[in-house]
């Protein structure tokens, strides 16, 4: 009984949704049919499978370059000077004004997208992997170059491994943001994905049923990326951070 | 040029030993003199505590022993080789515990170790984990530790790599006041184990005297080292004793606290 009390307002919710169906508002049980259509049609998997892939490729670019170069300019104080102020600029820019000139410089397809998601989240994770290490106790790398680590060894047996928690947590919250950018994006320029599914069905005759499902699917694939994420902090290496 | 020969068992220089240490930081352009010409030498497998008012400067000064700060001027030998950094001959154990939380005991111990073959280094973990008994902890975090545990896991980290020299910044002033005496007699077991030169800051003026071969006492800031105090009192020293409380109250007399409350 007490595994199904989460489930309760989820339960509340649909029925409340029962009651407000109407015209702009498709029947749980439409949508539900909708969601059934798109799965057997292998619709919505194609669209799942391009979204994440999108994403995938979007923010792995971006963890790989920009999280070293974060370290680096926590590291190099005048570094930190000279790029400080452009990622300031960058960061309050919406990643979707990015757009005109992603299509131009990308045309059409996976790239744009891909190059969306690296803008928005590659500035995030600078900062983020500069702030993670700016705040390792100082014990830590004194205690690192004590016992003789040269500045690689120390990077990664003692910097890297320090700033891993913040970094991961950070990360998290990024991805989480990626997505909901992601889905905007491809209501934009896109031919796929589960942000064109949705403007789809609106274009092709008002079909709230599947932008009902798309959206379903939407809230479902973030909650997936976020859980694995999850499961990633759960580890001994990165679980020090919360327990201290 | 001729040279003596050395007389055997006899070193020519004194394990540490420093002269006219300077040190200031920059206060806003104006320099805030911290350390203000400290000379001291200790000798080989001694045993010395620097005692001082809070905010001396008594923790940079090890820190500048240890080869974290540079000094301003004046000199840091040990061997008569001059410090230019840190080094693993010489380990420095940190106030607020630098165990790394992301490795287990095992980890931890054997960090200063990759360099050895894996077998002799798996025997250097357990002869450490034994000598702090730390026994059935191998796989544990150090989250999973107590606060003395965790501060015998650092000590064991340091000797594992046998330094001659551990500098140690008040290694026992989280802990509370029964686990701390247990601390202070695992130290001395220890350092008359392996009979390492040993320099602790402590704010702790019991402690001092009974650990220390020769206590330091230092000024206020900007420090200087204003009475050295030998305790040539054989181990295990009795806290209440009429000869500890008499160098316990000089020292108070040096630091100038007033004892009558």
């Amino acid at each position: 009984m007490r595994r199904l009390k989460p489930l309760l307002p989820l339960a509340l919710l649909v029925a409340l949704w029962q009651l407000a169906a109407g015209r702009f508002i498709p029947t749980p049980t439409a949508v539900a049919h909708a969601l059934g259509g798109l799965l057997a049609s292998g619709a919505l998997i194609k669209h799942i499978v391009a979204s994440v892939f999108r994403i995938t490729w979007g923010f792995l670019l971006a963890s790989l370059v920009a999280i070293p170069c974060g370290m680096a300019l926590a590291l190099h104080r005048r570094w930190r000077l000279t790029v400080n102020p452009l990622l300031a600029l960058l960061r309050p820019l919406s990643p979707l004004a990015w757009t005109p000139l992603a299509v131009l410089w990308f045309g059409v397809g996976d790239s744009p997208a891909i190059f969306l998601i690296f803008i928005a989240c590659a500035p995030t994770l600078a900062l983020i992997a500069m702030a993670a290490v700016r705040s390792i106790k100082p014990a830590y790398v004194n205690a690192g170059r004590n016992f003789g680590l040269s500045n690689v060894q120390l990077l990664r047996r003692v910097i890297f491994p320090a700033a891993a928690p913040q970094i991961l947590a950070g990360m998290r919250t990024t991805l989480a943001v990626a997505w909901s950018v992601l889905i905007s994006g491809e209501m934009l320029s896109v031919n796929s994905g589960l942000g064109f599914l949705i403007m789809d069905a609106r274009n092709a005759g008002n079909r709230f049923d599947l932008v009902f499902a798309g959206m379903l699917a939407i809230g479902a694939v973030g909650f997936g990326i976020d859980a694995a994420m999850r499961l990633m902090e759960r580890t001994e290496m990165m679980r020090w951070a919360q327990l201290r | 040029m001729s040279t003596a020969p050395a007389l055997p068992g006899i070193d020519a220089h004194p394990k540490l030993s420093v002269r006219g240490l300077y040190l200031s930081f920059d206060d806003g352009g104006k320099p805030r003199p911290i350390l203000d010409g400290v000379d001291l030498t200790v000798e080989a497998g001694e045993f010395v505590c620097l005692v001082g008012p809070s905010g001396c400067g008594k923790s940079t000064l090890l820190h500048v022993l240890g080869g974290f700060l540079q000094p301003t001027s004046g000199s840091v030998e040990i061997d008569g080789e001059e410090v230019r950094g840190p080094d693993p001959r010489r380990i420095f154990v940190f106030q607020e515990s630098a165990v790394f939380p992301w490795l287990t005991v095992e980890g931890n111990i054997g960090f200063g170790l990759t360099h050895l073959p894996g077998r002799e280094r798996a025997e250097r973990i357990a002869h450490y984990i034994d000598l702090v008994g730390l026994g059935g902890f191998e796989r544990a975090f150090p989250h999973q530790l107590s606060g003395g545990m965790k501060q015998r896991l650092e000590v064991a980290r340091a000797l594992a790599v046998n330094p001659d020299v551990l500098y140690m910044d008040e290694p026992f002033a989280s802990l509370d006041y029964i686990t701390r005496m247990e601390m202070r007699r695992e130290l001395l077991r220890i350092w008359q184990r392996e009979r390492k030169t040993i320099l602790l800051v402590t704010h702790d003026i019991d402690e001092a005297v009974q650990l220390g071969d020769r206590v330091l006492v230092l000024s206020a800031r900007p420090a200087r080292i204003r009475q050295t105090l030998e305790i040539p009192m054989p181990h295990p020293r009795d806290a209440g004793a009429p000869e500890t409380i008499r160098l316990r109250s000089r020292i108070l007399d040096e630091i100038g606290v007033a004892k009558n409350i």
